[in-house]
């Protein structure tokens, strides 16, 4: 997979067909963007897992903490990783200690690690960083389109009125992948320097 | 779903503009209303702290605004957009995200003569601080970069004299000098040119000329190229920083690529308050759907009406950069393929007055203060836009006392000509 710029489809596959979302670095905190992302994922139907040592004994939107991957006791779809670059490592090394093993890790927006990324796609799972799957569903449904977002979609379909807790269609066509060609240049750039 | 790029004419048409909902209304209802009803409190809250999508009161978004901010980024390959009242707001509201009491900015001197006024005047009482730099001299850019500066600021086709800028280069001083390139895309439209290819990190437009195409509707819009990093050096507080107006969030943390366009609205749109008509919204978005055919044609016409001045003995000189003599005609090769836009101006042998003479002879083109309409336009900008200036100011910004401006419209080019002919004539 090219880390640079993830085609749509690629993303679309994912948010399709994952059902359980462990968040490793969920906080309790409502002004921080894993609590946001956590809320929204739980909103939008899928079965989330807070995962934070800091904070086990207490609930986040009614689902307890655990304090690491291994303590879930039950499969997983899907492992997003709210940490620094610096803290991947570790945590994709314990995902792969699961059994069964996750289909998908995903590393938020500003989280990438090019060789945690390696070991696990060699395992066959699927890996995305540098993105957040808030942004990335909202960008497919279009719902982010209420904030002047380019979704790079169209459709000509009428789309039903969300409400709470629905899942919205995120099968709109695609207008050329996940990014736009500038700002995928700029973060090709970026991981160069650093 | 094929990942298949359309062609922009498909973005003009539909990028943003999806049937309504509720309805199934095709074209884009305008939403006239301040507010939007919460679902409970719970919702209200998530929208407040900025971690719910939807709407809450129009000054801070409106639905048929965003269609209008999605149809523009799309158009210019952004990330995301913020529509806001004029083109003058849209310039405000970027630099109140970039630039604190002290700091400087860049611009090039060939700009627009409101945006002139408003570098000089308006933004010194707000304490940022302008610099001017030559457009024709990429070095004058570089040497006026200092530790304070945060921003430079160029139009791609510049008003009034139609020429073209060398976006490349000046993006190559902005990414030195570490600080985002703004540009101006008025005039070009990203029909003719789209800057965030040639490296810029910032466009705005003034809604009002091309995109909306009428002349009936004043609006402005900001787009975010989702290229720059604003969390270097904390130069960028209002991205890098928590805000205290939202509990401490930081808005580059939170939304990315497009935290820019997100600042202009929660902190720039939210506090400053100019917040398009939703009704303005709907009339530009309807302009914007022909913006290929009425660029296009423009461009002929405006070519046209270049090559039967420059023939004309009553007219000393034109610049037109479509016109293979031009100074800036090789820029317009590279960076306008498809014309030179459709605003150039030229100049009478006669000077002042033959130019006061022109302008009340004619009788399709009209006297007044804009350009980018789907009829032909005609002002002398040193009596009017550019009075302001100084005589060297004028000259400089290509606005001398002896020039003439048109902005050429979709109107048949043989009647153009033939109205400018009888009133050069007599
Ligand atoms: C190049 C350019 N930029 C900005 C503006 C200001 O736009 P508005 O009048 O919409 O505020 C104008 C208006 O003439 C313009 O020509």
């Amino acid at each position: 997979m090219n880390h640079d710029a993830y085609p749509d489809n690629y993303i679309r596959g994912i948010l399709n067909s994952v059902k359980s979302i462990a968040m490793v670095g969920a906080s309790p905190v409502n002004v921080r963007p894993s609590y946001f992302a956590f809320k929204y994922l739980a909103q939008r139907g899928y079965d989330m897992i807070p995962v934070n040592p800091g904070h086990v004994g207490k609930e986040l939107l009614g689902k307890p903490f655990v304090a690491s991957l291994s303590d879930i006791g039950r499969p997983i779809d899907m492992i997003d990783i709210f940490r620094n670059s610096s803290h991947i490592l570790p945590v994709v090394e314990e995902a792969l200690t699961l059994d069964p093993l996750p289909k998908v890790i995903w590393m938020q927006l500003g989280a990438r690690d090019d060789v945690a990324a390696a070991k696990a796609e060699s395992v066959g799972i699927k890996v995305v960083m540098n993105r957040c799957p808030k942004i990335e569903y909202g960008r497919l449904s279009s719902e982010i389109s209420w904030m002047g977002v380019n979704s790079r979609t169209l459709s000509s379909k009428r789309a039903p009125a969300p409400t709470q807790g629905m899942r919205l269609s995120l099968n709109r066509m695609s207008v050329g992948g996940g990014d736009t060609a500038a700002s995928d240049r700029a973060a090709k750039n970026k991981s160069e320097q650093s | 779903m094929s990942d298949r790029l359309p062609g922009f004419s498909t973005l003009a048409v539909h990028a943003g503009a999806q049937p309504d909902p509720t309805t199934g209304a095709r074209a884009t209802p305008i939403y006239q209303t301040t507010s939007f009803v919460f679902n409970d409190a719970d919702h209200a809250a998530s929208l407040f702290g900025l971690q719910a999508f939807g709407n809450i009161y129009t000054r801070i978004g409106n639905p048929t605004n965003a269609v209008l901010e999605e149809r523009v980024a799309a158009l210019e390959g952004g990330t995301a957009a913020l529509a806001v009242a004029s083109g003058h707001a849209a310039q405000v509201v970027v630099l109140q995200q970039l630039m604190q009491p002290g700091d400087e900015f860049i611009a090039a001197r060939k700009l627009y003569g409101g945006s002139i006024n408003q570098f000089t005047h308006a933004f010194k009482s707000f304490g940022w601080n302008v610099v001017w730099a030559d457009p024709d001299d990429i070095s004058s850019f570089e040497r006026a970069v200092t530790p304070r500066t945060k921003a430079i600021f160029i139009e791609s086709i510049a008003n009034p004299a139609g020429s073209i800028t060398d976006i490349e280069a000046i993006s190559t001083v902005a990414r030195k000098a570490g600080v985002p390139l703004i540009v101006d895309n008025t005039l070009a439209s990203p029909y003719l040119i789209r800057p965030i290819d040639h490296g810029a990190d910032i466009v705005v437009h003034s809604l009002t000329k091309f995109l909306g195409g009428h002349g009936n509707s004043l609006g402005g819009i900001i787009v975010d190229a989702g290229t720059f990093d604003w969390s270097t050096g904390g130069k960028y507080p209002m991205l890098s920083e928590p805000r205290p107006e939202y509990h401490g969030i930081k808005l580059q943390e939170t939304f990315g690529n497009f935290a820019f366009a997100i600042a202009c609205r929660v902190l720039g749109l939210r506090d400053l308050g100019p917040a398009l008509s939703p009704f303005n919204a709907f009339m530009i978005l309807t302009g914007i759907e022909t913006l290929p055919l009425r660029m296009q044609k423009q461009c002929d016409n405006a070519k046209a009406v270049a090559e039967f001045l420059a023939g004309h003995s009553a007219v000393a000189s034109v610049s037109y950069a479509g016109l293979p003599s031009d100074k800036y005609h090789q820029l317009a090769r590279k960076y306008a393929p498809k014309g030179a836009g459709a605003v150039f101006t030229f100049s009478l042998k006669g000077g002042y007055d033959a130019g006061v003479s022109l302008v009340s002879k004619l009788q399709l083109f009209s006297h007044l203060a804009n350009v980018g309409d789907t009829r032909s336009l005609v002002i002398h900008p040193a009596s009017t836009t550019h009075s302001q200036l100084d005589d060297a100011a004028k000259i400089k910004s290509g606005a001398g006392p002896d020039v003439v401006r048109l902005s050429i419209g979709i109107e048949d080019k043989e009647d153009l000509i033939a109205d400018l002919e009888q009133a050069l004539g007599a």
